[in-house]
């Protein structure tokens, strides 16, 4: 394998891996404000890649399908809030668990009965599409190197929202101590409501910008969660900065080990077994690094006390 | 008076016998929720508008949804044979589910059709009189394209499909009649929606041509990346990932791909012409691979029970054997295993107008049956 194909793949993995970023997030925020595990983030997901595709459609711009992506999660997910998430807060997990695939059941046939079954279009803009070459002579899609750029900047200003903003301060502060800052006249419900939205928009914009590059179809946002939650657990539960190192973590070990472990066993198997063998362990290959990650540090890699 | 009630009795008693023989309850079992929906819908909609054409309304037809799944599609089937009491059953999309169900169903002597999924375990070793495929064998249009690979005079293909049994079908039925170097063999991981990794693999291979079979959602993530990524290899695949359903959803990078398959809509033959009409007339909207197999299934059902009652299950057999119905494909024949012997036909995806579709340019596999048969033995 040559190096120029290596610094390829790294590039590939470190897009699937901002990506995974832009999901997890939101799903780590939920959890560590509010304590919910929200099985239906993937169905915002889609929710968004088909507002995109549906706006792309009407109007032809990708910009304004983006900007419809983020309002149609965000107010899918306030609504969802509102109506159904906010009575489970005070309830165990399981009652959520049930709750939140309950949900994933609706608004995936719901979105079938709105768009029909067939998988809809949604392609990338024309001043991205295409590949660019990069130094060294890599030949790369220029849409995907977007994507590592947007994924890194949404990373840059969620750091700063947390970290230099009253709403961030709110928003730790909930994760520390829910009833404190509720009695410091902090209206609790209406945080809630804020940083699901916000989950939500960013799930959304994901679906968006990933759903220009593969199908957008009913279904898609659950493969994606699995490893959102992959993502969530290795970077500790409610730590966006573990969001953003697990999901680069996983992005690299699942775009790696899927080209690098056949090669390597092809070292010492004929072809097709060491295909075989090496993709039925690259398959794995995130789930093995979750199990090492969790036992070197039970808790995540960057758990929030 | 009393000699003519009796007289009347038996007329009804007559007629209500001879319409329960000739008539028939189908259980259809098949997805019509969830991301595979497109396929079952199809599917079932081409097979009411064949029994809907025939104007008979004798023919109950008992539809339910099987989510993909196949523990839902055993409980379905066991309801339809049970308490339904179905005599025939058809729909099933997936060869896992047609796998869960098609056995035990056959084994307690209903008739089932299949309209689309044809794993090799029920071609083989595992075939079964009251089982017949009106699509094709797995491996089928998968051996076209690597007959048409070697007619096109490539030399090193780069070859890929999930990792999963009907993927293995896949490059085995492709390896089969190819005759080339293979420049690369890629199992994915089934579900998977990024190919960046795969395509940077096909990129530094050297190959001169790419198959792939990556069905649904897969296949449309593959070809629009593929597009987007400035590989211009040759790009040969089965129908699945170039059918009517999905290719408006892949848009201008599917132009120009070849791909193989039993029907297209263009055939030139007069059922074919007036199925395509009569589809596009019923539904709004141009027929599928999926569809026409729909559309099939339900007209050797009809044809067999012209020809004999579903209850006399020796002579129901022959009937379906016969294959005496004007298919959408041409000419059609079941082999010995009960599975199709068909012309698979060559492709290329169009646009017309505003819509994405195929033309035929060619012949792949003329008269081809499937390599399996000679291990049934019924």
């Amino acid at each position: 394998m040559s190096a120029l194909l290596l610094a390829e793949q790294i590039l590939n993995g470190l897009q699937f891996g901002v990506m995974l970023f832009l999901m997890a997030a939101g799903l780590t925020l939920i959890f560590g404000v509010m304590g919910l595990i929200n099985l239906a983030h993937g169905s915002l997901y889609m929710i968004g890649a088909f507002a995109a595709a549906g706006v792309a459609a009407a109007t032809g711009s990708f910009m304004l399908a983006l900007m419809a992506s983020l309002a149609a999660a965000a107010a899918a997910g306030a609504i969802i809030e509102v109506v159904v998430i906010r009575r489970l807060y005070a309830r165990d997990h399981l009652d959520q668990v049930l709750a939140t695939f309950a949900l994933i059941l609706i608004l995936s046939e719901a979105t079938r009965w709105a768009f029909g079954s067939f998988p809809l279009y949604l392609d990338v803009p024309d001043a991205l599409s295409g590949p660019v070459v990069l130094p060294g002579g890599i030949e790369y899609p220029a849409y995907r190197l977007a994507l590592i750029g947007i994924g890194l900047v949404v990373a840059v200003g969620l750091f700063l929202l947390i970290a230099r903003t009253r709403i961030g301060m709110q928003i730790r502060a909930g994760e520390a101590d829910r009833e404190m800052i509720a009695a410091l006249g902090v209206d609790i419900g209406r945080l809630y409501t804020l940083v699901f939205a916000l989950g939500a928009a960013l799930a959304g914009g994901a679906g968006a910008l990933v759903g220009a590059i593969q199908s957008v179809q009913v279904g898609m946002g659950e493969p994606v969660l699995i490893l959102a939650f992959v993502v969530i657990v290795i970077g500790g539960i409610g730590s966006v900065k573990g969001a953003l190192v697990g999901a680069i973590l996983v992005g690299l070990t699942d775009t790696l080990g899927r080209t690098l472990l056949p090669v390597l066993f092809g070292a010492f198997l004929d072809p097709s077994q060491a295909t075989a063998v090496g993709s039925a362990l690259a398959s794995m290959s995130i789930y093995i690094l979750m199990a090492i990650v969790l036992v070197l540090r039970p808790t995540g890699l960057f758990r929030v006390a | 008076m009393k000699l003519k009630t009796l007289l009347a009795a038996a007329c009804v008693a007559a007629v209500g016998s001879a319409a329960m023989a000739d008539g028939a309850k189908v259980g259809m079992i098949t997805t019509l929720s969830g991301g595979g929906a497109g396929l079952g819908i199809d599917v079932r909609d081409g097979f009411l508008l064949a029994i809907k054409q025939s104007g008979r309304d004798d023919i109950e037809v008992v539809i339910e949804d099987d989510q993909r799944k196949p523990e839902v599609a055993v409980q379905l089937a066991d309801k339809m044979i049970q308490s339904e009491n179905v005599d025939v059953l058809t729909g099933i999309i997936w060869s896992n589910l047609a796998m869960a169900v098609v056995p035990a169903a056959t084994a307690q002597g209903k008739f089932y059709l299949s309209p689309n999924a044809g794993p090799s375990a029920l071609a083989g070793q595992g075939c079964h009189p009251n089982y017949f495929n009106v699509a094709w064998q797995n491996d089928n249009l998968h051996e076209a394209a690597g007959a048409y690979a070697t007619q096109a005079g490539y030399k090193n293909s780069f070859i890929l499909a999930p990792n999963y049994p009907a993927g293995q079908d896949a490059l085995t039925g492709y390896k089969r009649f190819y005759e080339g170097e293979l420049a690369g063999e890629i199992y994915t991981k089934l579900g998977q929606t990024d190919y960046a990794a795969e395509i940077a693999q096909i990129r530094a291979s050297g190959a001169d041509s790419v198959f792939f079979f990556l069905p649904g959602g897969m296949g449309i993530s593959f070809l629009k990346q593929y597009a987007d990524s400035g590989v211009d290899l040759p790009v040969v695949g089965p129908a699945f990932s170039f059918d009517q359903g999905i290719l408006q959803a892949v848009g201008d990078a599917a132009l120009g791909v070849v791909n193989t398959s039993q029907w297209n809509k263009d055939l030139d033959n007069p059922a074919n012409v007036a199925f395509v009409e009569a589809f596009q007339a019923e539904y709004g909207r141009l027929p599928s691979l999926y569809a026409s197999q729909g559309f099939d299934t339900a007209n050797l059902l009809i044809s067999a029970l012209d020809a004999a009652s579903v209850s006399d299950a020796d002579g129901f057999r022959d009937a379906l054997r016969a294959a005496n119905f004007d298919s959408v494909r041409g000419d059609f024949a079941f082999g010995p295993n009960h599975h199709p012997i068909q012309d698979i036909y060559v492709r290329e995806v169009i646009k017309e107008g505003d819509v994405f579709t195929n033309k035929i340019i060619g012949t792949g596999l003329e008269n081809h049956s499937d390599a399996y048969a000679a291990d049934c033995k019924m």
